[in-house]
């Protein structure tokens, strides 16, 4: 029942992966290499092609063009059940005429193996779920469902373990608790980990690399902190937490650093934090790398002046501002609640300030809006 | 009022029904089924007796036609089951949006009445028919074969009558399964017939075993396709009942081989629902 490829172990390499359904073209030329053994995740909001590249890792879908490797063996042209690769499916899928140990001994049986018990009673230790072994999968409850699904796929040690959204239909609570969970589990089985999501704090939390993806192409690829603090294009920066983008051109230079001018006021930025191409450039700001001031206070680092407080929302850990600039634009500020100072209140005047170096410069061509539209629930059923 | 409470009026015009006509007349043709003839009495009449042994007459008389009408059915079940499963499985997965369409088809035939769509069967085996021309030509059967009148014609005859009985509780069953099962199957090491055997079957036992009893059970008890299809050779019990009721008149034997016909019924329902386990299914 097992082919050639079911051996295969290594990097999974996608090169040049294309997949059109007539006209749409869901995936676009897409390369990439997963590191064996790494926690890899493909970020993006709905319709952006990540759901239909796992499909082609899987075997369930074909590529149009490209090919797919696994190690130095190419799996393009293999089936689904010929692959070392498993699958925790959106909705879990799991089999409802069997039980949960019939479910997770599945592969197992399909690939002949004897003395299954043991396998399978670990993988359900490894869920902590050994109590529900002879009930049926319609008698459990969602959170428990989405343990044996992962159950079910970890226990065949494939090469390369692909999970669709897998916390998806979970309750908040129960999800970061299954974030925590599965990153423990991936470290303890070794297995490489694809993680397809809309859902960029999930995406963050579990992930050693974290590949965005939009209409059907890679946005950018690095560490959670890499795409936090450095993004390339305005998508990154506005779906990977919030961005302030302010419209500015490089007036000079001074040192490692540019001098940007930011409707007639002058900011620092460092040059090796500029993905622009030329002059025009959108400055990059996190909210709450922002300092917030009264007008007379004197601050340091790069300073923008002349705001206005036009909303205060104090939502515990910190208070957000929404804070109106001369040329019309407003700034987000997050400041903690760590220092005793009473909250500004709505109208205001306040300078803004933060340190030169968490200035990030993108293409000034580029739309300050993108990757801000995005509702995460939509995504649910992508197909 | 409250107390009697709404489900059970609910239920009192659908029981009246099964007691005025059901339960009496069951009651009734037990009764005459240990009849004997009136001594003296004229054709028809007879009176109660309590003589239990008409039942081993009548099923010694008529063993063959028994044996026949089972044999039949299960031949008319199996082949229908083998028509229906891939048209079922085809409408639900590859329907699309033309599911709803392709389930009309099925039960169009209904439309005709069911004894012109069997005598249409007549024609279509018959000499004039392009049936026994091209088996013949393609040496399958010999020029002397005929397909009209015989055994073939009969079980052909009740597959077709029957085939929407199977397709519709197959299709409603095999439609439920969630397609990403079967991915998941495929996912975890099943080729396409593993999957098959061990995931997409399984699931659709429930339509299975609906299908197979709506078709087994009135094809055991059918008359019409032996009467116009078939010859004295496939005489089914349906047959001999109906002769002993309409032109001998013999209503003990008749009744005594209903009850038979019933109670065998049952108990290979009994025996097959439990093996099939059903309930098991979700």
């Amino acid at each position: 029942m097992t082919g050639v490829a079911s051996s295969a172990r290594g990097d999974l390499k996608l090169t040049n992966i294309t997949k059109s359904y007539g006209d749409f073209t869901a995936v676009n030329d897409l390369s990439l290499v997963i590191p064996e053994g790494s926690f890899f995740a493909l970020l993006g909001p709905s319709g952006c092609g990540k759901t239909t590249t796992l499909r082609m890792i899987a075997g369930l879908e074909e590529p149009t063009h490209g090919k797919i490797a696994l190690g130095s063996t190419d799996i393009t042209d293999t089936k689904p059940y010929q692959r070392p690769i498993n699958t925790v499916f959106q909705n879990y899928a799991l089999f409802p005429h069997l039980t949960i140990f019939e479910n997770i001994a599945f592969g197992l049986r399909r690939r002949g193996l004897k003395d299954i018990d043991d396998a399978v009673n670990k993988a359900l230790d490894l869920v902590e779920l050994p109590h529900l072994a002879q009930r049926k999968p319609t008698q459990l409850s969602g959170g428990q469902q989405q343990r044996i699904a992962l159950a079910r796929a970890i226990v065949n040690r494939p090469a390369l373990l692909l999970l669709d959204e897998p916390l998806g239909a979970l309750d908040l609570k129960l999800r970061r608790q299954m974030q925590i969970e599965l990153k423990w589990i991936q470290r303890e089985v070794g297995i490489t980990f694809v993680h397809v999501t809309h859902d960029q704090e999930e995406a963050m939390t579990m992930a050693d690399t974290i590949a965005v993806m939009n209409e059907g192409e890679i946005e950018q690829m690095g560490s959670p902190a890499e795409l936090y603090d450095n993004p390339k294009t305005a998508f990154v920066a506005n779906f990977l937490g919030q961005s302030n983008l302010i419209k500015g051109t490089i007036s000079g230079s001074d040192g490692n650093n540019h001098v940007v001018d930011l409707f007639g006021q002058k900011i620092s930025l460092q040059k090796d934090r500029s993905h622009a191409v030329d002059n025009s450039i959108l400055a990059g700001i996190r909210p709450e790398k922002f300092r917030i001031s009264r007008l007379e206070t004197a601050t340091s680092g790069n300073i923008l002046t002349g705001g206005k407080v036009e909303d205060v929302s104090y939502i515990g850990v910190s208070t957000q501002y929404q804070v109106l600039m001369p040329w019309g634009q407003e700034l987000m500020v997050f400041e903690q609640n760590d220092d005793g100072v009473a909250p500004f209140s709505v109208g205001e005047g306040v300078n803004i300030s933060w340190e030169p170096i968490f200035t990030f410069a993108l293409r000034g061509d580029e739309d300050a809006e993108a990757g801000t539209e995005v509702s995460p629930d939509e995504d649910l059923d992508e197909e | 009022m409250r107390k009697i409470g709404t489900p059970y009026l609910l239920l009192i015009p659908g029981m009246g029904f099964l007691l005025i006509f059901f339960l009496l007349p069951i009651f009734n043709l037990a009764q005459t089924s240990t009849q004997t003839p009136r001594v003296g009495g004229d054709t028809g009449q007879y009176e109660q007796t309590f003589r239990f042994a008409n039942y081993l007459d009548a099923i010694l008389e008529n063993r063959e036609q028994f044996g026949r009408s089972f044999l039949y059915a299960l031949i008319t079940t199996i082949l229908a089951l083998a028509i229906a499963y891939p048209l079922a499985y085809a409408i639900a997965f590859k329907g699309g949006r033309f599911k709803n369409v392709m389930l009309v088809l099925v039960i169009a035939p209904f439309f005709v009445s069911f004894l012109l769509r069997t005598i249409a069967w007549k024609q279509i085996l018959g000499e004039e028919g392009f049936v026994v021309p091209a088996l013949r030509s393609l040496h399958i059967i010999s020029e002397s074969t005929t397909l009209t009148s015989s055994a073939f014609a009969v079980v052909m005859g009740m597959t077709y009558n029957f085939l929407p009985f199977m397709t519709l509780p197959l299709y409603a069953s095999i439609d439920r399964i969630d397609p990403r099962t079967l991915e998941a199957s495929g996912d975890l090491y099943a080729n396409g017939f593993t999957t098959f055997r061990k995931v997409t079957l399984p699931l659709s036992m429930p339509g299975v075993v609906a299908g197979t009893l709506l078709t087994f059970i009135p094809a055991a008890g059918d008359y019409v396709n032996a009467a116009i299809l078939g010859s004295p050779q496939t005489k089914m019990l349906g047959n001999v009942i109906e002769s002993r009721y309409f032109r001998i008149v013999d209503y003990p034997t008749a009744s005594a081989l209903s009850f038979t016909l019933m109670a065998a019924i049952l108990i290979l329902v009994t025996i097959y629902v439990r093996k099939a386990g059903t309930e098991e299914l979700v």
